[in-house]
């Protein structure tokens, strides 16, 4: 069953997008990634339409309020004052961060050891800095050969915000010019389906869904193939969010692999991992279970708009070498920014 | 369920517990470890920071050094310790009024609205009638997801046309409720991000509107030291009454939500335990304690048997094992019936002991172990799971073909089942529970 949602109207307009100077970044050190909306120029009547300024102005105030809680602590303990950075409280705060204790501890002794010239913050900053992958270029879904489409399988557990990934993907892609075919994999959750239908519409992009409960497998194969006959250049596929310590459930999602391989071989899924922002340590042990089903290939830290810190984040990069690729900040359809881990460390020291 | 928390305590605790006399240092590697743990576990670090203060204070005091069973003495200081920071305030679920309105709010992805339709068919055991309300106007087809799970467990949803605000929905949905004769209302209100201020404003509005018996905050197990800060943002909101801890069937320690109660007062009333609807309990502080330490939890394993298994049944059972008549037709309703409890993982954390053998068990059901051996008994003939002595060469290799599995599966099956009845015997007569156990999970 195919249901056919497009809206016209869509246009790229990078123009528009470069009058707000980003000040996420932190200080006169521009960080390009912040400074550069990610896609412009939905209709201005739409409520959920991305506009120019929007991303930094949420990033920014996002930030802001992390940095509250948290880097600005930070600050404060490691101003150089009378009796030096009161390292303690760093270990306390990297810890109320969810950077994680063991972490924690070791990267203030390590930074304790730097003897920085730039004193304790940037010590402490560059030990953060260190634990984040190194990343190349710009992230982009590729395909295996021309004629074929790129495929991006999203996952997580449950209530991470998989669907509205998809949907803020799905704008994005739509907005670069590609063309997105949406897979309703996602056949278990009550009104799953409808869901993605009505991002799919927000995004103006087609969907391919069965029934609810068929096999999520099945909807996968289909919505390749559908993206083939109709030249779709990327296809993104919704799954259930399911809990780590399900191995039929994670099973599941390695037999989906394993139909996205053998439909495109070569193919190389970008598989996407959704972990909520508010996670506390639980997060690595859900990513390394991922990572063992189905090889993930980057990670989208959502609700990033609370007062969340995603400390996780720096155990797991540390630990799987999996970088995060893009962070959401807010429930509109242009809330996902590239993440960039310069000036994520940098924009929270600010 | 918090396994990875119960492990490292009973660690640290059994190097204690080995020992027998404990000098101070000890007891601070304790503390170390169990700081640690807690952390990991998501525990706030202020609560973690009193709590080992706690026990420290009560572990290091001479008496308890000088005793020869100062590792049990700290395992108990421990388990008090924790019994009481989860074990705070109010635990009872309110139900007055007519109807007797109640709220849930909480995170976005929290799991209000699978915890809603828990929530009511929890209810309707119990005899009550109560009426989903759809409040969530924001999340796309959160109102679609609450009515699917309502038809499924044929109890009505109240929801309005897209536009409608949300205290008109609440305060309709009551009314809808007196109109259709239901006691309870279920209030499902949109997820929240504790910052936007105009969504706190509004479950502030409907709680005015409705007046609430309970306003439960909805907790993900998985929630890290945000959760404490969360809670205290929405308990100002809105006068919370307790707490549902949510996804606790994950390997997620679930220490942040336990320390809401410690910092704000609340109490957990429910976890939720699954996805199935049917996945919803009543939360035991003292038996969670116990289960995160590795000391099991047998009262929710006697609940839930008594649940699901049939008592003229079950005392059929208990009367063969006693004449040892036990067959293998019996063993195969067993399984049947051990499965209709839940996952085995969590069936077997819940008993002493065993709190480690809960991951091989549950992941010997995964493999299929348990189907297989079905498959197994279900390619005998009536005969021979009556009489499995019947069972030579040539019927053993028709049932390995017939179950589609081979000679040495259909032989190892047998010899357990050997040992379960040889185990059994003494088990009814008390003791030799693990061998028994560890013989129906099909362990190598």
């Amino acid at each position: 069953m195919f249901r056919r949602r497009r809206r016209d109207e869509v246009a790229a307009d990078p123009d528009t997008s470069t009058d707000a100077p980003g000040e996420a970044a932190g200080g006169s050190d521009p960080q390009p990634a912040f400074d550069r909306p990610l896609f412009a120029g939905f209709d201005d009547d739409d409520p959920d339409a991305f506009r120019p300024g929007d991303a930094e102005a949420r990033l920014e105030h996002g930030l802001e309020r992390t940095r509250g809680g948290f880097m600005s602590r930070l600050r404060d303990y490691l101003g150089d004052g009378p009796g030096g950075p009161a390292w303690d409280d760093v270990e306390e705060t990297l810890i109320a961060g969810d950077v994680g204790a063991a972490l924690s501890m070791e990267i203030v002794e390590r930074a304790r050891q730097r003897r920085d010239p730039g004193g304790a913050e940037a010590a402490v900053r560059a030990e953060l800095a260190s634990l984040l992958v190194p990343r190349g270029g710009a992230w982009e879904p590729r395909s295996a050969a021309v004629g074929r489409p790129a495929v991006v399988l999203i996952v997580g557990v449950n209530g991470t915000g998989k669907t509205t990934t998809i949907g803020k993907l799905a704008a994005r892609y739509t907005a670069e010019g590609r063309t997105v075919l949406l897979a309703a994999a996602d056949t278990f959750r009550a009104a799953a389906i409808d869901q993605l239908l009505i991002w799919a519409d927000r995004a103006g992009v087609q969907v391919v869904s069965h029934a609810p409960g068929a096999d999520p497998g099945a909807v996968v194969y289909d919505a390749i193939d559908a993206a083939v006959a109709r030249g779709a250049d990327l296809v993104i596929a919704d799954t259930a969010g399911r809990l780590h310590t399900k191995s039929s459930l994670m099973d599941e999602l390695s037999k989906i692999r394993r139909i996205v391989d053998k439909r495109l071989p070569g193919a190389e899924p970008e598989t996407l991992f959704v972990l909520d922002g508010t996670t506390g340590q639980n997060g690595l042990q859900q990513a390394k279970a991922f990572h063992d089903a189905v090889g993930l290939t980057g990670i989208v830290l959502t609700k990033l708009d609370s007062t969340a810190k995603g400390g996780i984040v720096f155990a797991i990069e540390h630990d799987l070498a999996v970088p995060v690729r893009f962070v959401g900040v807010g429930e509109g359809i242009g809330d996902l920014l590239p993440f960039d881990p310069d000036a994520f460390v940098a924009a929270l020291f600010a | 369920m918090f396994d990875s928390l119960s492990e490292r305590l009973r660690k640290t605790l059994s190097e204690l517990t080995g020992r027998g006399r404990v000098s101070e240092a000890d007891v601070d590697a304790a503390m170390r470890e169990i700081r640690l743990s807690l952390l990991e576990a998501d525990v706030n670090f202020k609560v973690v920071k009193d709590f080992v203060g706690r026990v420290r204070e009560k572990a290091v005091g001479a008496e308890i050094l000088q005793s020869l069973t100062a590792g049990q003495q700290i395992v108990k200081i421990v388990n008090d310790e924790l019994v009481e920071l989860l074990g705070v305030g109010d635990r009872t679920f309110h139900l007055q009024g007519n109807p007797a309105v109640v709220s849930l709010v909480g995170l976005q992805g929290s799991g209000k609205t699978t915890t809603a339709a828990k929530l009511a068919r929890h209810l309707v055991r119990q005899g009550r009638r109560p009426l989903l309300v759809a409040a969530d106007p924001y999340r796309p087809a959160a109102a679609d997801q609450l009515e699917t799970l309502g038809k499924a467990l044929d109890i009505p949803v109240h929801r309005a046309p897209v536009g409608t605000p949300v205290v008109e929905i609440a305060r309709a949905g009551v009314d809808a409720a007196r109109r259709l004769t239901r006691d309870v209302v279920i209030l499902d209100t949109a997820g929240r991000l504790t910052v936007d201020q105009a969504l706190m404003d509004e479950i502030a509005a409907v709680n005015a509107a409705v007046k609430p018996i309970e306003t439960l905050l909805v907790v993900d197990a998985m929630t890290g030291q945000e959760a404490v800060n969360v809670a205290t943002a929405f308990h100002d909101a809105v006068p919370l009454t307790g707490l549902i801890l949510t996804k606790i069937d994950g390997d997620a320690r679930g220490g942040a939500a336990l320390s809401i109660g410690a910092v704000s007062g609340l109490a957990v009333k429910f976890m939720g335990t699954g996805e199935k609807t049917d996945a919803l309990e009543v939360f035991h502080p003292d038996r969670l304690a116990g289960r995160i330490l590795g000391m099991g939890d047998v009262m929710t394993l006697v609940e839930r048997a008594q649940e699901h298994v049939d008592a003229s049944q079950a005392a059929k059972i208990e009367e063969k094992l006693r004449k040892s008549q036990f067959t293998l037709e019996d063993f195969l309703e067993q399984i049947q019936q051990v499965q209709k409890m839940g996952p085995m993982g969590q069936l077997m954390s819940m008993i002493p002991g065993m709190g480690g053998m809960a991951k091989e068990a549950q992941a010997a059901v995964d493999r299929g172990e348990l189907r297989r051996v079905e498959a197994i008994i279900r390619a005998m003939t009536p005969r021979e799971r009556r009489d499995p002595a019947i069972l030579n060469g040539s019927r053993r290799r028709r049932i390995a073909a017939g179950a589609g599995t081979d000679l040495t599966e259909v032989n190892r099956l047998i010899k357990q089942y050997a040992e379960l009845s040889k185990l059994m015997k003494q088990l009814s007569a008390g003791g030799g529970r693990r061998a028994a156990m560890s013989g129906l999970v099909g362990r190598r």
